[in-house]
């Protein structure tokens, strides 16, 4: 036991928790905790701090962190504006299951309630968007409560937690001892698998003609690759991975048949639609992927692998539930189907010979012309990157971000770092700058668009002053890409606000000033050596911005219409069939 | 459909807002709730009557089941439950008609907790649907103010 502050008593906590970096802006509420950091840090602390620019890019960047490393990320914000800031973040990493510890401080106990100068009731804002939050109002309750919210945060389907801090309790005295176990009687994730539920799904997997692997995020949350590439081998069933679930299996596999939904590609959809099985491992029937719920899948049986129960049968009925963590639910079943697969079975290969003749027949593609295509730009980027196992890849959210989707090649989990349920823009700058702070050796690449880009471009300062040097690849369209293309398709081609076309901002300028490297590309004989060098300036420490004039017309296909099904996908060129579509 | 839920609380701020919450956002109702202490300290039991489909109660009793906060949940089905409430009622009762009202109170009975020239303070414990039946019953003489607590129940006691 040691006589401190509250405040040491955080910054003693987030040590024993064995956090390495965390991410936050400083203010009158926190500051004593920040206090407490720098004189931890002058006494050799290993704990890192980032100055953030924007609270948002705070929580965005500790998201980045915690999706690069698997570990929780941490995010520091003052009260009142500090904590409303962080709020984008913390419903994104709802969305997205991404673990997070936030921590805010808050006005002295004796003054809440009385709108006192920056109270706002963080626990109260962020209730629906947070597994739990804690208001901690006596010093002694801080050591308990920051083990406590490390647990929740991690355990079962990961997600944000909030820990607000009064003042006092900030600067009152506890003595220190950092507890060895979690006191939480009602916070029961599953932890068991149940075996006869995997026998009836080994079952199901080796008696089905079509299935498909549907899997999504929690895959890789839940640290389930390996055991899901080798189910996928053992039984020859092919696999679509979601958004979120990139990278939870490999690309480049040749069982993988992409990625379905909106603007995921036809064969994936495909697969989908005319599965007589699907395998769901920790995805939740998002309707992005689904359409129509009705018409997805109509005609297969639901096994579905998901640590959170209130996910099972949320959006389809499920035939054979799991719920269970995925990592030993997988392993079971891998041991159980070694069991039952009779000696020298082959896979499913007429369904996946059917499966490669579509791959064959509706490939992605797209029409070069006197502009750069963005779908161009990206090309060039994976090619630029090919082979390579130490690259990670964040995104803003819109067109570029689908793209960024349908061309990369992720091998590997925790390669591919987006904002799929919230679908945040703003995301990628700080995200890449968290993932470069959880993984210093890799190549952290952001593919962003300009709206994006104009929200939190400010976190390249940041990269530049704490050392997290990125790659921004700026897909620049001169729209709000994703929201013109539904102008264009939906709305009679009215652009209601969405141009950014025009002399400013310069993306060039703004680099510099942040202190990037800044290139600027018009033409496709300038792109392999501006990506070449990027890649070297950044090798040698520098952030780079790649700044990619591209036709503004250019729509991502395929598209499945909104609130339509796998059936009425639309691929590149056939837009005009919307209005057939429409009249239907 | 109507549904009864009891919900087993540790006593923390912020642990009935996070249940409630969970039916606001779907913009359910919450016909009647009842909160109170439970033979193990530290621990409140919550009773909530919900008006809400069965598809989106179970989505909703997934969720209420995640909450750190909450350690037991279950669905108090009429059969296998005990269920009461409170109820008081202001009646207006002139002298004309106070022998009728008395006649109900006593069938269904209720008591008289107050009385004063014009009106009755009738107070009722029962079943909530005893306690509709006699609301109904002397409706059309005036019920000048009402309160309920919201019921509460236990499932029945073990039989072997
Ligand atoms: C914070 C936020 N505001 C608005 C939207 C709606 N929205 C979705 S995509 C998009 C356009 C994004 O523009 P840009 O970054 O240029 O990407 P592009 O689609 O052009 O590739 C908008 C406005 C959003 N997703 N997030
Ligand atoms: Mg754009």
């Amino acid at each position: 036991m040691t006589r401190m502050t509250g405040a040491d008593a955080i910054i003693r906590s987030l040590e024993a928790e064995g956090v390495d970096v965390c991410f936050g802006v400083p203010g009158g509420m926190i500051i004593d905790t920040y206090d407490a950091l720098y004189r931890a840090q002058a006494n050799g602390s290993k704990l890192r701090h980032v100055l953030a620019r924007h609270e948002q890019g705070a929580g965005h960047m500790a998201e980045g962190y915690a999706r690069a490393s698997g570990k929780v990320g941490v995010a520091i914000a003052t009260s009142g504006p500090g904590a409303t800031n962080l709020i984008t973040a913390i419903a994104d990493a709802w969305m997205d299951s991404t673990p997070l510890v936030c921590i805010t401080g808050q006005v002295p106990s004796t003054k809440i309630g009385t709108d006192a100068f920056q109270e706002t009731n963080a626990t109260g804002i962020t209730l629906p968007i947070v597994k739990h939050s804690w208001l901690v109002q006596k010093a002694s309750d801080i050591p308990a409560t920051i083990k406590a919210a490390f647990h929740v945060a991690q355990t079962g389907r990961s997600g944000p937690v909030l820990v607000d801090i009064t003042k006092d309790a900030q600067v009152a005295e506890l003595d220190f001892k950092y507890p060895d176990h979690v006191d939480l009687p009602g916070w029961n994730p599953p932890r068991k698998v149940n075996q006869r539920q995997i026998i009836s799904a080994a079952r199901a997997i080796l008696e089905a003609d079509k299935p498909v692997i549907y899997a999504g995020g929690g895959v890789i949350n839940g640290e389930a690759s390996a055991e899901l590439l080798e189910l996928a081998e053992l039984t020859g069933i092919p696999v679509v991975t979601t958004l979120t679930g990139k990278g939870g299996f490999p690309d480049s596999h040749p069982l993988n048949v992409g990625h379905p939904g909106m603007h995921g590609m036809k064969y994936a959809n495909m697969a989908l639609n005319r599965a007589d099985l699907v395998i769901a491992i920790g995805a939740r029937f998002d309707d992005r992927v689904t359409g129509n719920v009705s018409a997805f899948a109509p005609n297969a049986r639901v096994i579905h692998f998901e640590v959170d129960a209130a996910e099972i049968g949320k959006i389809r009925e499920v035939q054979i539930p799991i719920c269970a963590p995925l990592q030993p639910a997988l392993a079971k079943l891998l041991g159980e189907l070694r069991k039952q697969i009779p000696e020298g079975r082959e896979g499913p290969a007429e369904w996946i010979s059917k499966i490669a003749e579509w791959k064959d027949e509706f490939p992605l593609r797209y029409e070069l012309g006197d502009l750069l295509k963005p779908q161009q730009v990206l090309e060039a980027v994976r090619d630029a990157t090919a082979g390579r196992d130490d690259i990670i890849w964040a995104t803003g959210v819109g067109q570029h971000q689908m793209w960024a989707m349908q061309y990369m090649v992720c091998d590997r989990p925790r390669s591919f770092i987006t904002s799929g349920g919230l679908g945040t823009m703003g995301f990628g700058v700080p995200a890449a700058v968290g993932a470069k702070a959880a993984r210093p050796d890799a190549t952290v690449i952001c593919i962003d668009g300009d709206g994006c880009f104009q929200m939190t471009s400010k976190e390249l300062t940041t990269a530049t002053l704490h050392g997290l040097p990125i790659i921004v690849v700026l897909i620049r369209n001169g729209y709000l890409g994703m929201v013109r293309q539904w102008q264009e398709m939906f709305y009679d081609e009215r652009y209601s606000q969405t141009d950014l076309t025009g002399p400013i901002p310069d993306y060039a300028k703004m680099a510099e000033a942040f202190g990037a490297v800044a290139m600027t590309v018009t033409d496709s004989s300038e792109l392999d050596a501006a990506l070449e060098r990027a890649i070297a300036e950044n090798a040698a420490g520098r952030s780079v911005v790649v700044d990619a004039v591209c036709d503004s017309q250019e729509k991502v296909f395929p598209m499945i219409p909104p609130g339509a099904s796998a059936a009425d996908i639309l691929e590149y060129g056939s837009h005009e069939k919307v209005k057939e579509f429409e009249a239907r | 459909m109507k549904h009864t839920l009891s919900v087993l609380v540790e006593d923390k701020p912020g642990a009935l807002s996070r249940i409630t919450n969970l039916f606001a956002r779907r913009g359910y109702n919450i016909d009647s709730l009842a909160v109170g202490q439970t033979e193990r300290e530290g621990v409140s039991r919550v009773t909530l009557r919900v008006d809400c489909a069965e598809h989106s109660l179970e989505q909703i009793t997934k969720q209420i089941y995640k909450l750190v906060n909450v350690l037991k949940l279950t669905e108090l089905t009429p059969d296998d439950a005990v269920e009461r409430e409170i109820a008081l009622f202001t009646v207006a009762a002139p002298p004309e008609r106070r022998g009728e009202l008395m006649a109900f109170a006593d069938h269904y009975g209720a008591r008289v907790s107050d009385l004063g020239p014009k009106e009755i303070v009738f107070e009722m414990v029962g079943h909530p649907e005893d306690l509709d039946s006699f609301e109904e019953l002397v409706r059309p003489y005036g019920i000048k103010e009402m309160v309920r607590t919201g019921r509460i129940g236990l499932s029945r006691a073990v039989r072997h």
